[in-house]
């Protein structure tokens, strides 16, 4: 491994490395997850991201952030890119690179967006769009006997659904309750978030398409006094406003974590 | 709540963990410092207002990544990165708080 420090500037502690990408499956019609193999991969706690490094043949880089989708896998990892139509990295990344190619990664980096399996309380996730990649990373990683976990997934509608169908069988588990939020159109029956016609839940309530609002984070076990640590991720906009419905419910600041993303530099 | 109608509605659906806020400088910072600098807490000079890195307004990423207070907007740090050198201004910040093991 090629560690040693540069002499008299900065070291090659975090270098760059090298990448190949082993699989690629197609999540929705934008979404699009990479299975990299990383030389020497250290190992990643759920939330971390990693930086991606595109390099063109006349030495132009481009460098994006991702978060990790699932826990590692020896020298595997998983990212999962959302397609920006006018983007420089994620058209291609999602249309043009391809199975055996290779790409630099650097990483884990992160400390603050992550879930470790030891620290106490329930966990409650609050996903704007494909701000559902670090939060399936922290659902990924619990343990079948672990804390109680809480997804709120607010997506357009339900074709934008990213992890669909393991997300219903999640939602089935001991411990784990998944609800979605429709913003545009859909409504989603029961736990499992299927796009039912009448547009009952399993409650025989109806949660009519709409913004993310305070009922969406309510109900038992998930209050001020449960003392759930939130993690909320997605565009700049939606994270504001899901952390002001938590705050104002009287969360404890310092219990709500925030990682925002937007449409630039895509 | 309009500007998650609009963030929904700008850019199309938003790009797929490309970073807005300080979580994206660990990579970068990541570079110069020993520990992960996301989770240190750093006091603006301008507006005396304390925030972990990793929450601060984030834009770049070219021609670098700027990182702004998010309660009086002020620059607190810039990170520029040329063929042969990292340019690390810290100018806005009084002062950093790394917590340590121990």
């Amino acid at each position: 491994m090629a560690r040693a420090a540069i002499p008299g500037g900065l070291s090659a502690r975090r270098a760059w490395r090298p990448a190949r990408l082993l699989e690629r499956r197609v999540e929705s019609a934008s979404a699009t997850t990479l299975v990299l193999d990383v030389t020497d991969w250290p190992g990643h706690l759920p939330g971390q991201h990693v930086d991606v490094r595109l390099t063109a043949d006349d030495g132009y880089t481009a460098t994006r952030s991702y978060s990790l989708a699932a826990p590692a896998e020896g020298d595997r990892v998983e990212v999962t890119v959302q397609r920006v139509p006018d983007g420089e990295v994620s058209p291609f990344l999602c249309d043009v690179f391809q199975v055996g190619d290779a790409v630099e990664l650097r990483g884990p980096v992160g400390g603050w967006f992550v879930w470790r399996p030891d620290q106490p309380g329930p966990v409650l996730l609050v996903a704007g769009g494909s701000g559902v990649v670090p939060l399936m990373a922290m659902l990924r990683a619990r343990p079948a006997v672990g804390p109680p976990f809480r997804l709120v997934y607010s997506a357009r509608q339900p074709d934008d659904v990213i992890y669909r169908e393991e997300l219903a069988a999640l939602a089935g588990t001991d411990g784990v309750d998944v609800r979605h939020v429709f913003t545009r159109r859909g409504a989603p029956v029961g736990a499992d978030g299927a796009d039912g016609a009448d547009g009952a839940d399993g409650a025989g309530h109806v949660r009519p398409p709409g913004r993310l609002r305070s009922a969406d984070l309510e109900g038992a076990g998930w209050g001020p006094a449960d003392a759930p640590t939130c993690y909320v991720c997605g565009p700049t906009g939606f994270v504001e406003a899901a952390a002001t419905i938590l705050a104002s419910a009287g969360h404890d600041a310092a219990r709500i974590r925030t990682e925002r993303f937007g449409p630039t530099g895509s | 709540m309009q500007g998650q109608d609009s963030a929904e509605n700008s850019g199309e659906e938003p790009v797929g963990g490309a970073g807005l806020d300080g979580n994206v400088l660990a990579g970068p910072l990541s570079e110069v410092f020993a520990v992960d600098i996301t989770t240190a807490v750093g006091r603006c000079r301008g507006c005396g207002t304390s925030s972990a890195i990793a929450t601060l307004r984030v834009h770049g990423p070219q021609p670098g990544l700027v990182g702004r207070c998010p309660g009086c907007d002020d620059v607190l740090l810039r990170i520029v990165r040329t063929p042969d050198a990292v340019w690390l201004d810290l100018g806005g910040l009084i002062s950093l708080r790394i917590p340590a093991a121990g």
